[in-house]
């Protein structure tokens, strides 16, 4: 008896130790592979097996960083270039939400554009840029267009999926209440499927944010894809490697935030 | 009233008419609106004309010579995913300390924007079908480790058992049981991997007038050629919505029967 509550008492202990030690496995694993990464990284750039400067040291790409940051037309295009995200987040997120709830509250509808929607969803946008141009200039509207439409498609597919899977006594408890198509929106539907919304707005804003930059590179006289294309033309690699590093933690960043919103909301 | 109507709104193929019809509707009043100058012909071309343009771009423009550069590159891409990506995924699978190291940073990788890096692949790999390839294998790497690892670790706990009781080794554990069992989940990695390179492939091209179906968009647009243009869009967004449409086709497929 005695001996089986010493075990008891050893084994909550012996459970957080192996927890502690298994993390601090985790951590050396990641350390060993950041370390191993950089060692490669470095070994090819000393190595000359590039033409000079492709593979530049992180000894060169490191104050690169520093510089861009320190440098304001940096944060004028990134502004140019958030300023683009947010409004076709906006755009596409509104439209997105509208369509979806049109689409999951009637199956007939659901039926008859749901294909359209879900088949053109995966396709690459940007090929649609030519037309974006003729229609809206070369200015930030465009891009603005284009961004739109990519979010459009993933928010309207889960607000859709997420229309679907509201619980019906909800519904009938708006209904029983007589609330009018504005308030089934904004009480019932919306709060009820806050989680699917966010997902698709994760994914849309990720969209967004990809297409306007990609946009950018193609034609533009702002922002960040211009300033890696400008960067890209002068041939200067460690400014290069420290933008599209500033860039993808961007994208990381904005996807982390929206990630934490929807769990919150949980 | 209501049970003769309940039907054919029900059936499968009256809302894809509507579906259908409701776009050719679309184009219809466009054609109308352009034909009457209330839309400008400069800007959106006549409905009729992109229509027609489908056979010019066939005859004049080598379509098929171009999607069967994207669809190499697509499919190199591919299979190299998934060469490399099903291996990581057994490996992250086998060594559990490896996963919980790694498995969230690539899922940060697929989420990162790696089309965008295409200048430096570009100055890496020069400019030609190899950096289309290069970056498309990039981008379609992370779904199939991480569907990998999902299937095998979602293997039913009775089948590992079974497996156990029959005193198998870890070899015949893994051929037997864990990788049949994971092939469903493998198959919608591929699935997304794939459509993945499809975007990535077709965005380069685009984007750095190389190559395929991609730089054929961007010839016509520089052209000027509205009606190419709006058709060589439409022919591309077909041609990639059937090559979807052919991976869901498999992967329902290899679901195991419910």
């Amino acid at each position: 008896m005695a001996s089986t509550g010493a075990i008891a008492m050893r084994a909550p202990v012996s459970r957080a130790a192996r927890e502690r030690r298994e993390t601090r496995d985790v951590f050396y694993v990641r350390l060993l592979v950041v370390l191993a990464i950089v060692a490669i990284w470095e070994g090819i750039s000393w190595s000359g097996l590039f033409f000079g400067d492709v593979v530049p040291s992180l000894l060169k790409i490191i104050p690169a960083l520093f510089k861009l940051l320190m440098n304001p037309v940096f944060w004028a295009n990134l502004q140019i270039t958030l300023i683009e995200a947010a409004a076709s987040l906006a755009i596409g997120a509104v439209t997105g939400i509208v369509v979806g709830i049109l689409l999951g509250s009637s199956r007939f509808f659901g039926a008859a554009f749901e294909p359209y929607v879900y088949y053109l969803s995966p396709t690459p946008r940007i090929i649609l840029f030519p037309i974006m141009i003729m229609w809206f200039g070369v200015g930030i509207s465009s891009k603005i267009a284009l961004g739109a439409l990519s979010s459009f498609f993933a928010i309207a597919l889960s607000t859709a999926a997420g229309m679907r899977q509201i619980d019906r006594v909800l519904i009938r408890v708006g209904r029983s209440f007589r609330a009018t198509p504005w308030q089934m929106a904004t009480k019932i539907y919306l709060p009820a499927m806050r989680l699917p919304v966010l997902t698709g707005i994760r994914l849309g804003l990720g969209n967004a944010l990809i297409t306007c930059l990609l946009a950018e590179t193609k034609l533009s006289n702002q922002g960040l894809g211009f300033m890696i294309m400008q960067i890209y033309t002068r041939f200067d690699m460690p400014t290069l490697y420290a933008l599209l590093i500033i860039v993808f933690f961007i994208a990381g960043a904005c996807n982390a935030v929206i990630g934490m919103l929807s769990r919150s909301t949980k | 009233m209501a049970s003769r109507k309940t039907p054919l709104v029900a059936t499968h193929w009256f809302p894809l008419t509507v579906g259908a019809l409701t776009f050719v509707a679309i184009g219809v009043i466009f054609e109308y609106l352009l034909r009457a100058d209330i839309l400008n012909r400069y800007i959106i071309p006549l409905p009729s004309d992109v229509l027609a343009a489908f056979e010019r771009i066939v005859v004049e423009e080598g379509v098929l010579t171009r999607t069967g550069v994207s669809a190499f590159e697509v499919l190199t891409a591919g299979i190299a995913c998934i060469v490399v990506g099903v291996p990581l995924g057994v490996l992250l699978y086998r060594f559990d300390i490896v996963r919980r190291a790694l498995e969230d940073w690539i899922a940060a990788l697929a989420a990162a924007p790696i089309v965008l890096a295409f200048p430096l692949f570009l100055v890496l790999f020069g400019r030609g079908s190899t950096t289309v390839i290069v970056i498309a294998f990039t981008y379609g790497l992370a779904p199939v480790v991480l569907k990998t690892l999902e299937g095998l670790i979602e293997t039913r706990r009775v089948l590992i058992n079974v497996g156990k009781s029959l005193n198998m080794s870890e070899m015949q554990m893994f051929w037997k049981i864990l990788f049949p069992s994971a092939i469903p989940s493998i198959f919608t990695g591929i699935r997304l991997s794939w459509t993945f390179c499809v975007i990535a492939v077709i965005g380069v091209e685009f984007l750095v007038n190389l190559g395929g179906l991609g730089q054929l968009i961007n010839d016509l647009a520089e052209r000027y050629d509205m009606p190419g243009t709006y058709a060589g869009i439409g022919f591309v967004i077909l041609v990639s919505v059937i090559f979807f449409i052919i991976l869901e086709w498999i992967e329902k497929w290899l679901q195991p029967a419910r």
